[in-house]
């Protein structure tokens, strides 16, 4: 990916974080009275336990709004580097949070705050009898991936080659959610998702996929250079990767940094 | 009957808001140009995953409008002629696609048609037909979202023509199917022909509802919309290039359909 940002494009940025960095009356000192809004951008599958770990956020921290917006890690990355507001990024994989770097728009270096393995989802009941990533190849079956472009889709594909197996997807989704969904509106027989995803949806079952077979995929998660919020983004880092974050992300069945 | 209607001057005040509106449309249209990465274009467009999107997309939308317009003239003659109670309800419902999001359509169409669905369930039982992640569900999804333009387009059309050409040719003994078929339908073409084309254009577009009910597969279930969305994920360039290839071909059916069919205006 080759950003080609013109220049003036960076005098509106700069022009416009000007305008933000002066009209904020807040001084970063005085934390308790503070009123402040931190955007945090993060992957669709730390959905669930993100928006617990930001309702405990902003208990600690009265005055203080998380704002979250999920979406697949590659999709996140775009609109952070097309400019658009958000103050801490959490990635499902590592070459996304790369890529920010890369682009200027992370200045700090990137933490691992968890690591996700993959488990195979099927619907509650198991009507297709599927027993492990083998059952990948069977014709009959309704197999969905996540697209090769996502991370699921990378590393369930790595899982697979890892297995020896050629699998026959019926369908290649945008992201791991919706292949969830699918999984547990019964509309495919199996999926590739992350373990936590399958403790999050009641409909699917999961089957654990055998260590050398699996991938795990480890979460950055940084501060954005350009925050509005930088002392915000900074206490929600910290928040993230200290102890009371990583009970609330290990109660997902992520794997604590 | 084409009147000389060069002489018509706008009032001055609606140049502003017709100028706003233009570059409100235009603005972003330019902003896909500027950013196109015209050298590699044809690479990246002679890429099989292109033609693959490309051809399922021209199909699924074109087959999408054949059925929008064989089931959606009669509906919009239904609601435009027939006094009936709960005919407000039954437009509401009818045009609702047009405000639901389509990923809540999409996901409506899978609880009714999916494996498990109301209607999906008997239906692969009787049949072993199943529509989710199949090229005939993209179609159904495509229906769903963009039959409503037709409809609302030629009803509008049905109500404003004079029914006095109609009650002649009744009165000439013609049957009421006979009537339909040669006095009403004749009078309303150019509005199903407008219908049609904003029919196939929406259903182009489609995204939300064909993901969520048909997935995503090349050569039988990724149109051009969904090529794009994960194009972005990986290369912005070629999303791009994919996003213009959408642009010009509409634009070439679009403008060539209006000039070919549609009485000129201007």
């Amino acid at each position: 990916m080759r950003r080609q940002r013109p220049a003036w494009a960076w005098a509106v940025l700069v022009a416009a974080s000007l305008v933000v960095a002066c009209a904020g009356d807040d001084d970063p000192s005085d934390e308790t009275a503070v009123e402040a809004t931190i955007t945090v951008f993060a992957a669709a599958s730390l959905t669930d336990a993100f928006t617990e770990l930001a309702t405990d956020f902003e208990a600690d921290n009265p005055g203080v709004t998380v704002e979250l917006n999920f979406a697949a890690s590659s999709a996140l990355r775009e609109q952070i580097l097309a400019g658009a507001p958000a103050d801490v990024y959490a990635a499902a994989n590592t070459s996304n949070m790369d890529q920010v770097v890369d682009g200027g728009a992370v200045e700090e270096t990137p933490q691992v705050f968890v690591s996700n393995a993959l488990e195979i989802a099927v619907p509650a009941g198991n009507p297709a009898g599927v027993s492990g990533l083998a059952d990948f190849e069977r014709e009959e079956l309704l197999i969905g991936l996540c697209a090769e472009e996502v991370p699921c889709g990378q590393f369930g594909r790595e899982a697979l080659a890892a297995a020896g197996v050629a699998p026959a997807p019926d369908t290649n989704e945008p992201d791991v959610r919706s292949l969830l969904t699918k999984v547990a509106e019964g509309e495919l027989d199996a999926g590739i998702v992350y373990r936590t995803d399958v403790l999050a949806e009641d409909g699917v079952e999961g089957i654990v996929v055998p260590d050398d077979q699996n991938v795990v995929a480890d979460y950055p998660i940084a501060a954005l250079a350009d925050a509005d919020e930088p002392a915000g983004a900074a206490e929600f880092v910290d928040f993230v990767l200290g102890a009371d974050g990583q009970d609330i992300l290990t109660a997902y069945g992520f794997d604590g940094a | 009957m084409r009147r000389d209607r060069g002489r018509v001057r706008a009032p001055l005040a609606l140049l502003p808001p017709a100028a706003l509106a233009v570059g409100l449309v235009a603005l972003p249209l330019a902003a896909l140009l500027q950013r196109t990465p015209w050298t590699g274009l044809g690479e990246l467009l002679g890429e099989p995953v292109v033609a693959d999107a490309l051809r399922l997309s021209l199909v699924t939308a074109s087959l999408a409008t054949v059925v929008s317009v064989l089931l959606g003239v009669p509906l919009a003659w239904v609601l435009a002629r027939v006094e009936f109670p709960g005919r407000s309800v039954l437009r509401a419902v009818v045009t609702l696609p047009m405000v639901l999001p389509p990923v809540v359509g999409g996901a409506a169409l899978l609880f009714a048609l999916g494996r498990r669905g109301l209607v999906g369930r008997p239906l692969e039982d009787a049949t072993g037909i199943l529509l989710p992640f199949s090229t005939a569900g993209v179609v159904l999804a495509n229906t769903f979202v963009a039959m409503p333009f037709l409809v609302i387009t030629v009803e509008a059309a049905l109500r404003s023509v004079d029914r006095r050409y109609e009650d002649a040719a009744a009165t000439l003994g013609g049957g009421r199917l006979t009537v339909f078929r040669r006095v009403t339908v004749p009078l309303v073409a150019p509005s199903v022909l407008a219908g049609a084309v904003l029919c196939w254009a929406r259903a182009l577009g489609e995204f939300g509802a064909t993901v969520t009910f048909a997935g995503n597969l090349q050569g039988r279930t990724q149109t051009m919309p969904l090529a794009v969305f994960l194009a972005l994920e990986s290369d912005r360039d070629a999303a791009i290039a994919l996003s213009l290839v959408l642009v010009a071909v509409s634009l070439v059916v679009l403008v060539g359909l209006r000039d070919r069919w549609l009485p000129a205006t201007s």
